[in-house]
C-alpha cells in the first residue's frame, strides 16, 4: 500500500490540478470542493507543464467520474494486443463466482447473466460437465456482420464491444449470435444513483441503457489498467486464464501458461468451430477433473437455498 | 361476359364512383379506428416503460412484431403480382382486380415499415440508420428495398388513378364535396391528351417492369434476416424462394377476400364476376401447391436427417408445444383451401372467400411459427436465464399493437376505397370500347 501511494497521488493530483483550471460545469468539481478545510499538510505534484507544485492534501479527492478514453479510441482498441481467454473445463465446479463478480461489476440486470454456466452433456453416454460461456469475441463475429448501425464492432485487439449510445435495439445481433451470449435491457435498468450518472463508456459497458443490447466485454477497462477481467480474478479454481495472443501468454492470476503450449498439450478447442466464427475463447476438455459433476449440482442446490427469492423471481 | 355488354358509360361511372359510407361502412370504420387507438395506447405504454411490456425475452428476442412485419411484407407483394405480372403477360380479366391489389400493397407496405419501428428498442435513433448505416447489414438492404417498393407501389397506384381523378373532377355533383380539393390537387393537370396518355402508358410499363425484381427483393431480403443466421429452422438456402412463394399465396388470398367484400359492399357483381373468382381460384390453388411444395422442402428434408440442432426444433413443431399451431397453419393455410378450390363448385364467390380467409389467417400464424420457435431452440441450453425467457406468448400490449397495425392497414384500404374508385373506371370503359369494336 505504501509503495503505491506515491503513484496514486500523482494520478489524482494531476486530475485535481486539471480540475482547478476548468469551468464551473466541470464534472470533477462538486460544490463540496469549495468548502474543504485545509489540513496544512502539503504534497508535491507534477503539473501538466512538467513543474513540481505543492498542493494541500485535503484538496486531493478521488475523482467520481472520469470521462475515460474517447469513443473513437474505445472503438479502435489497444494497439499491439490480441486478447484471448482459455477456460479449463476440468477445473469448473459450477461455483459461479465468475458470474457473480461479472454481474456485480457491470450491474447486469434482473436475473440476466453475461456469463452463463451450462450443464453440458454432448452425447447419450458421455459424461456431463460444467461449461462457463462468456462472449466468444469471435474473429468473424456474426453479430457485427448484421448490425445495421455499427453499434457493435470488432476492435484491433480482438474484442467485440457494444456502443449503447449507438444501438437502435433491433436485436438482430441476438438472433445472429449462435452462442446466445447477448442480453437486452428490456426496461430502464435499476442502477445505484452514482452509477446512473456515470459517464458511459463502451469499455466499461456501464451504465447500461434501456432498449439496448449488453454482453460480456472482456473488461477492456481492466486490461488498460493491466488487470484481469473480473471473472478471471473471482474464480478460486483458476478456470479462466486471460492474456495476449501476441505475447503467447495467458494467466489465471496464480499460474501463467504459454498459450500455444497449453492449447497443444491439453488439446484445446473452440465452441462450434464448424460455424466458422473463430472465437477468441478456447476450452480445455474436462479430463482429469478436479471436481465431480455432481458437486456442481450441489452448488446449484445450495444457491437456491440461500437465494430463495431469486428462484421465485425467475 | 354478356352482362357487361349492356353497361353504358354512364352506368359504369355511376356504379364505380366512390360512395359515401353506409351504416355498415361507418360501423366498420369506427371499429377499425377503435382498434387502432387501443394499439396506439399500448405503444404509448411500450414507449414509456420499454419493451418490458412485451413478453419477449433474451431467447425469444423477436416476437409477433417481427412475424407481423413479415406478414405485411408478404401480403404487399400482391400489387406486383396482379398489376405487373398480369399486365406484362396481358391477362385481360385483370382490370377489376388491379386497383384493389395496389391499394392492399400500399397499405401493407406502409404498416410493414411502421411495425418494424415498433419493434425497435430505441425508435428515436431511427436516424442512425441513415447517418451511421452499414451496407453489410441485411437490415439496411431491407430498408433500401422496402422504401423503393413503397415508392413504386405508390406511383403505380397514383398513375393508374389519374384518368379516374379526371372523371371524378368532371362528375363533381355525383362524387360530392369532401374530396373535391384533394382530387384537384392530385390530378387537375391531367387532361388526358394523347401526349399525356403516351407518357402515362410508358410510365406504367416501366414501373411494372421494375416492380417485379423489387418485389422479389423485398421478400427475399426479409427472408435473409433469418437465413443469414446459423439457427436451426432459419439456416436454409431455400428461404428466399420459400418466402416469395408464401407471399404470393397470402397476397392472392388477400385479394380474393377483398374482391368478395367490395363486390358485396359496393354491389359490383357486374364487374367482379364469377369468372374472376374462377380464374383467381385457379391461381390460388397453384400458389398454394407451390407453397406446400416449399414447405415439404423446408420441414421434411431436415426431418429426414434430424441433425441434432434441428431435432429439438422440428419435434417441437411436429408433436410438441407448437404442434397445434403448426398443423393449423399447414391445414388451414394450405391443404383445406387447396381441397376446396380444386373443385369447380369451390371456385364460386362464397367458398372462394372462405378459402381466402383461411389462407390469410393460416399465413399470419405461419409467420409466427417461422420466427418464434427457432429462437426458443438455441445451440446452447437455455440455462442461467429467467424462467420467463424460456417460453413466449405475446402480452396484451403486443396483441393490441399487432391487431392495431392490421386494423390500420384495413383502415387505409377502407379510406382509399372511400376516396377513389376500387375498380378503374377509365380502364373499364376502354375495355368495353375495345370489346364493342371487336
Amino acid at each position: 500500500m505504501e509503495k503505491n501511494s506515491r503513484r496514486d497521488f500523482l494520478v489524482t493530483g494531476l486530475l485535481a490540478t486539471a480540475a482547478v483550471g476548468c469551468s464551473d460545469k466541470n464534472p470533477f468539481v462538486t460544490d463540496t470542493d469549495q468548502q474543504v478545510t485545509l489540513s496544512g499538510e502539503k504534497v508535491k505534484l507534477l503539473s501538466a507543464d512538467g513543474e513540481i507544485i505543492e498542493i494541500d492534501k485535503a484538496l486531493l479527492k478521488p475523482v467520481p467520474d472520469l470521462p475515460q478514453i474517447s469513443n473513437s479510441e474505445a472503438r479502435r482498441g489497444i494497439a499491439g494486443k490480441k486478447f484471448v481467454m482459455v477456460i479449463d473445463l476440468s477445473r469448473c465446479k459450477n461455483l459461479k463466482r465468475c458470474q457473480a463478480s461479472c454481474n456485480h461489476a457491470h450491474f447486469v440486470q434482473d436475473a440476466q447473466n453475461w456469463i452463463k454456466v451450462h450443464p453440458m452433456q454432448d452425447g447419450d453416454h458421455e459424461a456431463p460437465y460444467w461449461q462457463p460461456t462468456t462472449c466468444m469475441h469471435c474473429d468473424e463475429p456474426p453479430c457485427v456482420k448484421v448490425c445495421p448501425v455499427d453499434a457493435t464492432f470488432k476492435r484491433q485487439d480482438g474484442i467485440v464491444l457494444i456502443d449503447s449510445d449507438r444501438c437502435v435495439g433491433c436485436r438482430f445481433c441476438m438472433a445472429a449470435c449462435p452462442y446466445s451470449t447477448r442480453v437486452f435491457n428490456w426496461e430502464e435498468p435499476t442502477l445505484p444513483a452514482e452509477v446512473e450518472h456515470q459517464h458511459y463508456s463502451c469499455e466499461t459497458s456501464v451504465p447500461q441503457k434501456k432498449g439496448t443490447v449488453g454482453k460480456c466485454d472482456f473488461c477492456p477497462d481492466m486490461a488498460r489498467k493491466g488487470e484481469m477481467p473480473h471473472c478471471v480474478s473471482a474464480c478460486p479454481n483458476g478456470v479462466f486464464s486471460f492474456g495476449d495472443m501476441y505475447e503467447d501468454t495467458v494467466t489465471n492470476g496464480t499460474e501463467t501458461f504459454r498459450f500455444s503450449d497449453l492449447i497443444r498439450d491439453k488439446a484445446g478447442y473452440r465452441l462450434m468451430e464448424d460455424l466458422g466464427t473463430k472465437p477468441s475463447v478456447y476450452y480445455l476438455p474436462p479430463v482429469n477433473r478436479n471436481f465431480k459433476f455432481e458437486e456442481g449440482l450441489k452448488e446449484e442446490e445450495e444457491r437456491k437455498k440461500i437465494l430463495p427469492e431469486a428462484k421465485s423471481k425467475s | 361476359m354478356e352482362n357487361q355488354n349492356i353497361l353504358t358509360a354512364d352506368k359504369v361511372i355511376h356504379d364505380l364512383l366512390p360512395q359515401k359510407f353506409g351504416m355498415r361502412g361507418k360501423i366498420w370504420t369506427a371499429t377499425l379506428i377503435i382498434i387502432c387507438l387501443i394499439g396506439a395506447y399500448a405503444y404509448f405504454l411500450q414507449l414509456k416503460n420499454g419493451l418490458v411490456v412485451t413478453n419477449m425475452g433474451d431467447y425469444a428476442s423477436w416476437g409477433i412484431y417481427i412475424s407481423n412485419f413479415v406478414f405485411f411484407v408478404a401480403i404487399s407483394l400482391v400489387g406486383s403480382l396482379i398489376t405487373a405480372i398480369f399486365r406484362l403477360s396481358d391477362v385481360k380479366w385483370r382490370t377489376p382486380l388491379t386497383r384493389i391489389s395496389e391499394m392492399i400493397a400500399v397499405s401493407a407496405i406502409t404498416f410493414a415499415s411502421l411495425i418494424i419501428i415498433v419493434d425497435m428498442g430505441r425508435p428515436e435513433r431511427l436516424v442512425f440508420l441513415f447517418t451511421h448505416g452499414r451496407l453489410q447489414s441485411p437490415i439496411m438492404w431491407d430498408v433500401i428495398v422496402i422504401s423503393t417498393y413503397f415508392c413504386i407501389s405508390l406511383f403505380l397506384l397514383y398513375i393508374t388513378l389519374l384518368p379516374d381523378i379526371r372523371i371524378m373532377i368532371k362528375a363533381k355533383e355525383m362524387v360530392g364535396k369532401p374530396f373535391a380539393k384533394l382530387y384537384r390537387w392530385l390530378g387537375s393537370y391531367w387532361k388526358g391528351t394523347e401526349a399525356q396518355e403516351k407518357i402515362r402508358n410508358r410510365s406504367i410499363t416501366i414501373l411494372c417492369i421494375i416492380i417485379i425484381p423489387v418485389a422479389f427483393c423485398i421478400h427475399t431480403v426479409t427472408s435473409w434476416l433469418f437465413a443469414t443466421t446459423y439457427r436451426p429452422g432459419w439456416d436454409s438456402t431455400n428461404f428466399g424462394a420459400y418466402f416469395v412463394s408464401g407471399a404470393f399465396l397470402v397476397g392472392a388470398g388477400g385479394v380474393v377476400v377483398a374482391m368478395y367484400i367490395f363486390r358485396k359492399a359496393y354491389k359490383l357483381e357486374a364487374y367482379i364476376t364469377e369468372m374472376h373468382f374462377e380464374k383467381m381460384g385457379r391461381i390460388l390453388v397453384m400458389l398454394a401447391l407451390l407453397y406446400l411444395y416449399f414447405n415439404v422442402n423446408e420441414y421434411l428434408i431436415p426431418a429426414f436427417k434430424m441433425k441434432k440442432p434441428e431435432e429439438a426444433h422440428l419435434t417441437e413443431l411436429f408433436t410438441g408445444e407448437f404442434a397445434p399451431l403448426f398443423w393449423f397453419a399447414i391445414f388451414i393455410g394450405m391443404i383445406i383451401p387447396i381441397i376446396i378450390i380444386l373443385f369447380k363448385k369451390g371456385r364460386k364467390p362464397l367458398p372462394m372467400f372462405i378459402a381466402g380467409v383461411m389462407v390469410v389467417i393460416g399465413a399470419w400464424f405461419k409467420r409466427y411459427l417461422i420466427v418464434t420457435p427457432t429462437l426458443l431452440h438455441p445451440f446452447l441450453p437455455m440455462h442461467d436465464a429467467p424462467e420467463k425467457y424460456k417460453h413466449y406468448f405475446p402480452s396484451w400490449q403486443e396483441w393490441a399493437i399487432a391487431m392495431g397495425s392490421l386494423a390500420g392497414a384495413l383502415l387505409i384500404i377502407t379510406l382509399l376505397a372511400r376516396m377513389f374508385p376500387v375498380i378503374s373506371i377509365y380502364k373499364t370503359l376502354t375495355d368495353e370500347h375495345e370489346t364493342a369494336q371487336k
